[in-house]
């Protein structure tokens, strides 16, 4: 049997961005996936952060990153917390090539094609009516 | 200064009926009802607490009018740490610990509230507590080769312990077998419904006090080391096994290492000294790992370790032997954690009943996971340290 993830297509919750949080909702809608590098150590630093985890250096600046990855660990959902998530979809974290980690949803393939370390790609889809979110999906 | 010789220990527990629902109860109604059940249990009145800890701790003591009170501000076994050190320190002689849970559930199908994040970075992919810890299982089975049936073994181990527990809100309701858990609906791969902890209500507390206080008729359990790793908030990052803090000494996927190797040298015992093991169980492959961190296995074996019949009520290993967050009661954030040292006094009073471990005298309780990001560990025993 051959099950494949798809993104959602209603509206997901998700709270509202704050100052530090903005920009990276921002380069979303423009199909950029953004995090923030140290302008003293150059550690990527994501989520959002005030000041770098690794040096505690406040000068951090966003950066776009290639969007490249490796599924670092998955799941799949079969009966979600709430009814707004259309099932299954698969939460994954993602190692990105620029060294830090992003929680998203592996979207355009079956689930049986799932493991750790498959490369895969930012894709932005909207999901309700007025939010982009970063979906990835495996590298052809 | 704390003052010489003080000794606290654990002088009374007390568990409400836990239930899928308790009708007609309150959350106040239950912190009463324990409150009062433990102080009898240790053979203490209302007018002997000088110390308390609760969830809202502030409107506890007023209501119950037990100021002025030393007030503790920590949750699950941690509460016992911490008002045990109270007690040597000199702020207190008689402290309850106290915590419930009622009218909490409308929707007994869905995943325990409190655990449900709202947070920006992990809300929008549809993270809940079950496919956090789905994704710290998931990577110990690509990693080491843990397998579905292992998950399975632990997880009909626990459900038979409640079973044969008649306090268990799922007494009688066994005996499971390893294909029951895994024949059961899919919620988190891979985690099945069997796998995971229930949602229910009910109240428990424990009495710590000054020995110097204790009733001698009052079996007192002894506090013989403990420890607590945090690694950040829960459910607000995805929860990386690889995570590291900045010391570099163990990574997030043996969260409850550092703790447990401070406790075990508060002790001065070994691994080998601990008779029964009341590890907290949110969901299946949280027992593996916990076998690990606290190095009652070599890393990546606690698979085949559960396999081989260890953690059986009548193996080398025996765990969460009254049914644990899977069907013995999980209610509310704390009252379910505290549960674990209260079920570890029970083991070594000998009043655990049909699922009595022989000759229990030192017991390993614990609380959270790696898909929390923390652990706390306590160590009971039947003779002071």
């Amino acid at each position: 049997m051959t099950t494949e993830l798809a993104a959602q297509r209603a509206a997901v919750p998700h709270a509202e961005p704050g100052p530090l949080t903005a920009p990276f909702w921002h380069g979303c809608a423009e199909g950029q996936l953004l995090f923030q590098r140290c302008g003293s150590c150059a550690s990527a630093n994501f989520p959002p952060a005030e000041q770098c985890r690794q040096c505690l250096s406040p000068a951090l600046q966003w950066e776009r990153s290639t969007g490249d990855g490796t599924v670092y660990s998955w799941t799949v959902v079969h009966r979600a917390a709430t009814p707004m998530f259309e099932t299954p979809y698969a939460p994954a974290m993602i190692d990105m090539a620029e060294g830090y980690q992003i929680l998203t949803n592996v979207i355009d393939t079956d689930i049986a094609q799932l493991r750790v370390g498959l490369p895969v790609t930012v894709d932005f889809r909207a999901v309700g009516d007025d939010l982009w979110l970063p979906y990835f999906r495996p590298l052809p | 200064m704390p003052t010489k010789g003080r000794t606290a220990a654990i002088a009374g527990v007390y568990n409400t009926k836990q239930g899928r629902r308790l009708e007609g109860k309150t959350t106040r109604r239950l912190i009463v009802e324990a409150i009062q059940g433990a102080l009898g249990d240790a053979g203490f009145a209302l007018e002997d607490v000088d110390g308390i800890t609760s969830e809202n701790t502030a409107s506890l003591i007023y209501d119950l009018r037990l100021g002025p009170v030393w007030q503790g501000s920590t949750f699950g076994v941690g509460m016992v740490t911490e008002a045990v050190a109270a007690i040597e320190y000199g702020l207190a002689n008689v402290v309850v610990l106290v915590a419930a849970q009622a009218e909490a559930y409308r929707d007994h199908a869905a995943t325990a509230p409190w655990t449900r994040p709202e947070n920006e970075f992990v809300a929008p992919w549809g993270m809940f507590t079950a496919a956090e810890f789905a994704l710290i299982a998931r990577r110990h089975m690509e990693v080491y080769g843990t397998t579905r049936e292992q998950l399975s073994i632990v997880a009909a181990t626990i459900r038979n312990n409640g079973s044969a527990n008649p306090e268990a809100v799922y007494a009688g309701r066994g005996p499971f077998t390893p294909d029951d858990i895994t024949a059961s609906r899919l919620v988190a791969d891979p985690f099945h419904l069997l796998d995971c902890a229930t949602t229910s209500e009910g109240g428990c507390a424990l009495v710590i006090a000054n020995v110097d206080r204790l009733d001698p008729a009052c079996r007192p359990v002894h506090v013989l080391g403990s420890g607590a790793d945090f690694f950040g908030p829960s459910y607000q990052h995805p929860p990386a096994w690889d995570l590291v803090g900045r010391r570099g000494e163990h990574p997030n996927g043996l969260v409850g290492r550092h703790a447990a190797d401070m406790a075990f040298a508060h002790a001065g015992i070994n691994r080998d000294d601990v008779d029964v093991l009341e590890l907290y169980d949110p969901f299946s492959f949280e027992i593996i790992r916990q076998l690990e961190a606290f190095r009652f296995c070599p890393d990546g074996e606690g698979g085949p370790f559960v396999e081989d019949g260890h953690i059986a009520i009548t193996g080398s290993h025996p765990v969460t032997t009254d049914g644990g967050t899977m069907s013995f009661s999980h209610a509310g954030t704390n009252p379910q954690m505290m549960q674990r040292a209260i079920r570890g006094v029970q083991q070594l009073r000998g009043d655990a009943g049909p699922l009595q471990v022989p000759n229990a005298r030192i017991a390993l309780c614990s609380n959270g996971g790696a898909g929390a990001m923390f652990t706390t560990v306590l160590i009971l025993g039947d003779e002071p340290r």
